[in-house]
Order: C-alpha cells, then structure tokens, then sequence
C-alpha cells in the first residue's frame, strides 16, 4: 500500500465571480521513503494541492476526489481525527517560512506544541526533544530560548523543519521550503533536507517552481500545468511532455554550450484559471501542437520507462 | 563606458558604520553585458544605485563616457537619460493606477521629448509587446508577471538609453517567462548595442546572457573576467562554493553561517571566517594561512581579463 494516495483530486475555490479550478483531477501516489517532486509555475496549483492533502484549505474551497494517507482517507476523517494526523502522521512546512511561527512565542515551546498537544511527551520529555531537534536541524540549544524575528531566514526555516519532525512523522509536506532564502542557506537547508530523508524513515513530497532543486533531492517528478499533472516520471530521466521539456530548458547548466548566450524560454503566458484553454490547456504555447490539442483534453499516459504524459505526442517520438 | 574607480558607499547605522561597497573598480563597455553576482546584502544593489547617480560614494567615483559623474541637476538628469534602470518587482515599480501608455510616457515626457506615442509605441513594441497600441491602455494588474517586466523595460527604453542597469531582472518571473526576457535582453544588446549590468545572484543567468561575469562578496569584486572562464573554471574559493552548489555539480561545498555583515568586515581576506581553503588546512599547507588572517588583499581592477583576490592565487602567479 502506498503511503500517500491521490485519486482524482479537484480543489475549486469559490469566487464572486465564480469557480476558479485550482487543482483539476490529479492522481498521484507516493511509496514510503520515497521523495517525490511536484513542480510547476506559480498559479498552477501545488499549494492548494499540498494543504488539501491535510485539508488546510480555507473556508472557499471544495474539494473532491480520494486522499488516502496510510489507507484512511482523508476526506473521510472527523476533525479529532484530522488534528491528530496533522503533525503525528504528515506534516507540512510552508514557504519561506512566513506562516507557521508565532512571533510572540519562543522558538522552543513552539517546537514542543504538537508534543504536547497530542500528549506524545511530558514538559520534560519535551524540553529534552526540543534541544534534540534543535541539534538535529542545526541549530543550538539556546536558540529554544529565542522568539523569532532573533533569527535569520535559514534558521526559521529549520526551526519550522524541526517542528514539522517533532511528532516523527512518516511524511513531511515541503511547499518551496527555500525559495526565499539565499543561494548558500538554500544549500544549507536542501543539505539538511537531504539527510532526513536519507538517515530516517520519512518520505517526502516537496514542492516547488525551481526544478533543479528538486531534479536533484527526489526519486520522482511530477509536473503541474493549470491544475494538472502533465507528466510523472523518474527524476533522472529525460522529460516528454513539450511544458516539462521547456521547463527543464529553462535552468541553463552551467558549461553546456548549447545554453551560452541562448536563453531558452517559452512564448505566450501562463493559463488564466477562470479562462482555462480549450483541449489540452498547454495547446497555445505548445511549440509542436497539432489541430486536435485545440479540442480533445488528454490523459496521462505511459510515455516511456515508470513514466507518465498527458501529450498527444506521448509514448510516440517526439 | 560606464566605470566604477574604487568605489566606496558606507551607511551611517545605529553605532558602527556599515561598508556596503568598499573599494570597487568594475567598467561596462560599448555593447557588453556584465553579470554582478553574489549573495544577498554583499552590495549589488548599492553599487548599482551609485552608478546611476541615485546614491552618493563616500569615495572615488564613477564614470561615464570619459567623464566623471556629476551628481547636480542638470547634468544628472542627462545622465538619467543615458543610463537607465530596470528593477526587479514589476508591480512595485508601476504604479497600479497608471496605464501602460502613461508608465512608458512617463520619461519621455520629464525629459520632454518630442513624439511621445510614437515614442511610448516604439518602445513597448522593442520591448516585445506588440501591437503596441493594444496595450496602451491596460493597467498593470491585466497583465500577466512577463508583460509587465516587459513595460517597465520599455519604460527605460523609452529614453534611447546607452546603457541599461538591471536589478534582478527576472528573479520574480516564472521560468517559462524568464528565458523570454533574458532574451529580449540579448536582443536588445545585439540590435541596439545597449550595455548592461545586470545584478543577479543567479549564476545560470550570468551563463545565459552575459559576457563578463564579477563576482562579489562583502563589498568587494574577489573574482571578475569573461564568463566562460570564471564559471567553468572558477578560482577564488568563494565563486567555486558558489558554483558548487548548484544542481548537478558533484561535490558541493556548502559554506557555513549567514551571509556576513558589512559593519562587521574582518581582516586581512574578508573572506577568511567562511573560507573552504582556509578551513581545510589547505592554506596553511600553502603557507598563506597567516595572510588569510591578517593582510588585506589588493582591491581588483576593472581590467576584462580574469582576475582574483585570493592570497593562493597571489602565491602562484
Ligand atoms: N484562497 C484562495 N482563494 C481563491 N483562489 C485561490 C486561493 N488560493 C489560491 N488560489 C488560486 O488558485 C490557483 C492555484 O494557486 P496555488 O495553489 O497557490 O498555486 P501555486 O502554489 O502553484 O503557485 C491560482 O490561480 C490562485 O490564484
Ligand atoms: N539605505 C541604506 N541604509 C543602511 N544600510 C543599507 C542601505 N542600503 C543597503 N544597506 C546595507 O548595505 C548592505 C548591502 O546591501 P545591498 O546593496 O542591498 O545588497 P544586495 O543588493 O547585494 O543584496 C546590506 O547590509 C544592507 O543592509
Ligand atoms: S586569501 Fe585565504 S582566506 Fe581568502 S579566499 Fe584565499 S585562501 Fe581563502
Ligand atoms: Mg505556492
Ligand atoms: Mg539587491
């Protein structure tokens, strides 16, 4: 059984102007002690996909579809059950960590919090797991003492990683954990991210707009285009759909030649939620969309070795 | 073209005074893009700010086409015209209220040109956004993140400027959007021979588009030259810890601690507390540990050929 399993899940947020389809049937599976990417531009959905696996989505929001997390679905708990899980069984870290700290509280009983909400640990017990997680992040043990604006951004981000592993969770949610942090911290937090992953029994689904963060820390890649996944794969294999492959042509890497002085980007703009493109949604800045795209949406097909693509073009050459 | 002579801009704070640049040589020549590298709070944007004439060096000085920069009214203002600045947040460097026609105009119109439509189309359309007229009229928040970078560049190009200062240009873009205005960037250097400095802490731009390359840390240049070069075969540590953790390099050098502190800039390299080199003994076997500790190291010039501030490359050359 896989550890975390998507079936068809919708996200639709309610507008005054009307229905905005944020995340439209994505089907995704991730196995225990796998790391799993989710990447795409902003706006196509990976936030509102991350919080409706725990259904932290506000008030505005329906979702449908399957979420199974260990088995038992999601969608299907009562709120005591939900407060459980949340923390204990799966739990999140935000972007740049604006969200999750308190600034009037010190960073130490913040950590503790879950412990002691979900009476996983005594006041001591606590105290001891703090400066436990502290060291395990990378931080001192007199940092429990600090409130959060005495830190940088790359220690509040490993104090938000701390508390996401307080209650040993078996999956760790990441949505952009480094986007706003600088080059050298954004190594310092991906190095740490790496060790987890690698040394304890946590899976990972980390999400993000910057593939070369995540081509590098995952097993696996999906890819989301307008509220889709457009295409699942190994993150060491060659992409197939036309959006994967120009996102990939994006980051240059250093030392290719065929990327010096030629900055590949793609023409047109990113889809407009309330005004979806007919057929396939990529089909206007498709550099090699045929006449049906325009018309006939498609599904996820295999396209090659453990992977995916919802392209006409798939499982063909392209 | 556009030159830095030992640039030095210090900020008075609470106590200590902080030496956001200090000691810069850096030139930009006809047609040339440079890339300014290095993380956040090393001095690009002050640097750049001060040679657009917007903030005042405490020392030496910055000059532009042979002369040095007068920082009084009028001949600033022609300055301005000549040397213009694009900034990273596109919504926050247009004003929400305004058209797309009035943003672009805005210049133009200060510096009273004539033929302001003419002007405010043939700029929007260099700038990719085309047929001009279509857009005259739209406000910021109906265009999508990659048109309106696209109207704060035609904004700068209104001004026939010479020389183009770009502020992270594409960091809040998406990466499908930011190959489109790095492009539109060549292009603008290819078909127009515009110069640029672009400031970036994003070595695969330096990659994409530029020719020379300046890396900076803590208010200093510590390594600068041709882009092949410095970013394939970099030499100071610093720009090899830089390049070392990027994606699919093999052995990542991930320097500890924050970025530092310009109030605080240590002795001798002011790179030391952080160096790889340094730590790993590397430097005392070289016999320059106590330099790394204690001697400055001469400030590079604005030569184009590749240069480091490192007292093992001062060693073997
Ligand atoms: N609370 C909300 N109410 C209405 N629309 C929202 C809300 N949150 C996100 N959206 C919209 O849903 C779409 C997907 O957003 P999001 O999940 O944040 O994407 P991503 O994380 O990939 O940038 C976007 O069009 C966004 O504007
Ligand atoms: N107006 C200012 N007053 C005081 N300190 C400043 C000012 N502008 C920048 N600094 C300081 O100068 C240093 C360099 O900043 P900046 O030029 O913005 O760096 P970068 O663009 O490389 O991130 C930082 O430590 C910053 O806090
Ligand atoms: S001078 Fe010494 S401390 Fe500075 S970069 Fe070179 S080896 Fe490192
Ligand atoms: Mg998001
Ligand atoms: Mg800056």
């Amino acid at each position: 059984m896989s550890l975390l399993e998507l079936d068809d899940v919708s996200v639709t947020y309610k507008l005054a102007g009307g229905e905005l389809p944020a995340v439209r049937g994505v089907s995704l599976s991730l196995e225990a002690g796998e790391a799993v990417g989710v990447v795409g531009e902003s706006g196509s959905g990976k936030s509102t996909l991350a919080m409706a696996l725990l259904r932290l989505l506000p008030r505005d929001a329906r979702i449908s579809g399957r979420i199974l997390l260990d088995g038992e679905d999601v969608l299907a708990m009562s709120w005591g059950r939900l407060r459980a899980v949340r923390w204990a069984q799966a739990s999140i870290v935000f972007q740049g960590a604006q969200h999750g700290l308190n600034p009037v509280h010190r960073i130490g009983d913040q950590i503790a919090e879950p412990l002691l909400i979900h009476k996983l640990a005594s006041p001591d017990q606590a105290r001891r797991r703090v400066a436990e997680l502290l060291d395990q992040v990378g931080l001192p043990g007199w940092r429990a003492k600090s409130y959060p604006h005495e830190l940088s951004g790359g220690q509040r981000q490993r104090v938000m990683i701390a508390m996401a592993l307080a209650c040993e969770p078996r999956l760790i949610v990441a949505d952009e954990p480094t986007t706003a942090l600088d080059v050298m911290v954004q190594a310092q937090v991906l190095t740490l991210i790496r060790e987890l992953i690698a040394t304890d029994d946590i899976s990972l689904l980390m999400i993000s707009h910057d593939l070369s963060v995540l081509a590098d820390l995952c097993d696996r890649l999906a890819v989301m285009y307008a509220g889709r996944v457009v295409e699942t794969g190994p993150a060491d294999g060659t992409f197939t759909h036309p959006y994967s492959r120009a996102l990939a042509a994006a980051f240059p890497t250093i030392g290719d030649l065929s990327s010096r002085l030629a900055p590949k980007g793609l023409g047109g703009d990113p889809p407009d939620p309330l005004q979806l493109p007919s057929g396939c949604a990529f089909h206007p800045r498709c550099p090699v969309a045929l006449d049906t795209c325009s018309t006939v949406s498609i599904e996820l097909r295999p396209a090659g070795e453990r992977r995916t693509a919802a392209c006409v073009l798939a499982g063909e050459a392209v | 073209m556009l030159e830095a002579n030992n640039l030095a801009v210090e900020f008075a704070g609470r106590g200590r005074r902080a030496r956001a640049v200090d000691g810069v040589n850096l030139s930009v020549g006809a047609g040339e893009i440079v890339a300014l590298v290095g993380e956040s709070g090393c001095g690009k944007t002050t640097l750049a700010r001060t040679l657009l004439g917007l903030e005042r060096p405490t020392s030496g000085e910055v000059r532009y086409d042979g002369s040095a920069l007068s920082h009084r009214g009028r001949a600033l203002k022609a300055y301005r015209r000549q040397v213009q600045l694009i900034l990273q947040d596109p919504m926050g460097s247009l004003n929400p209220r305004q058209t797309v026609y009035e943003a672009v105009a805005e210049g133009p119109r200060i510096h009273g040109l004539p033929d302001e439509e003419q002007v405010v189309a043939e700029a929007l359309s260099r700038a990719g956004l085309r047929p001009p007229e279509r857009f005259f009229l739209r406000y910021p928040h109906e265009l999508s993140g990659g048109q309106r970078q696209r109207v704060v560049i035609a904004g700068a190009l209104a001004l026939n400027p010479k020389v183009l200062i770009a502020d992270e240009p594409v960091a809040s873009l998406d990466a499908s959007v930011r190959g489109e205005i790095l492009a539109l960037l060549l292009r603008l250097r290819n078909e127009l021979g515009l110069s640029a400095l672009v400031v970036t802490h994003d070595l695969g731009l330096a990659w994409n588009i530029a020719d020379r390359v300046a890396v900076m840390y803590l208010g200093r240049i510590v390594e600068s030259g041709p882009v092949e070069q410095i970013l394939t075969a970099p030499q100071h540590p610093y720009t090899q810890a830089l390049l070392s953790v990027l994606p699919e390099s093999p052995d990542r050098i991930v320097l500890t601690g924050e970025p530092p502190d310009p109030t605080r800039i240590p002795t001798g390299c002011r790179f030391h507390p952080r160096c790889q080199l340094l730590a790993s003994g590397k430097a005392a076997a070289a016999g320059i540990d106590t330099a790394c500790h204690s001697e400055p190291l001469p400030i590079l010039s604005s030569a184009a050929d590749p240069q480091t501030a490192c007292h093992l490359t001062l060693v073997d050359s």
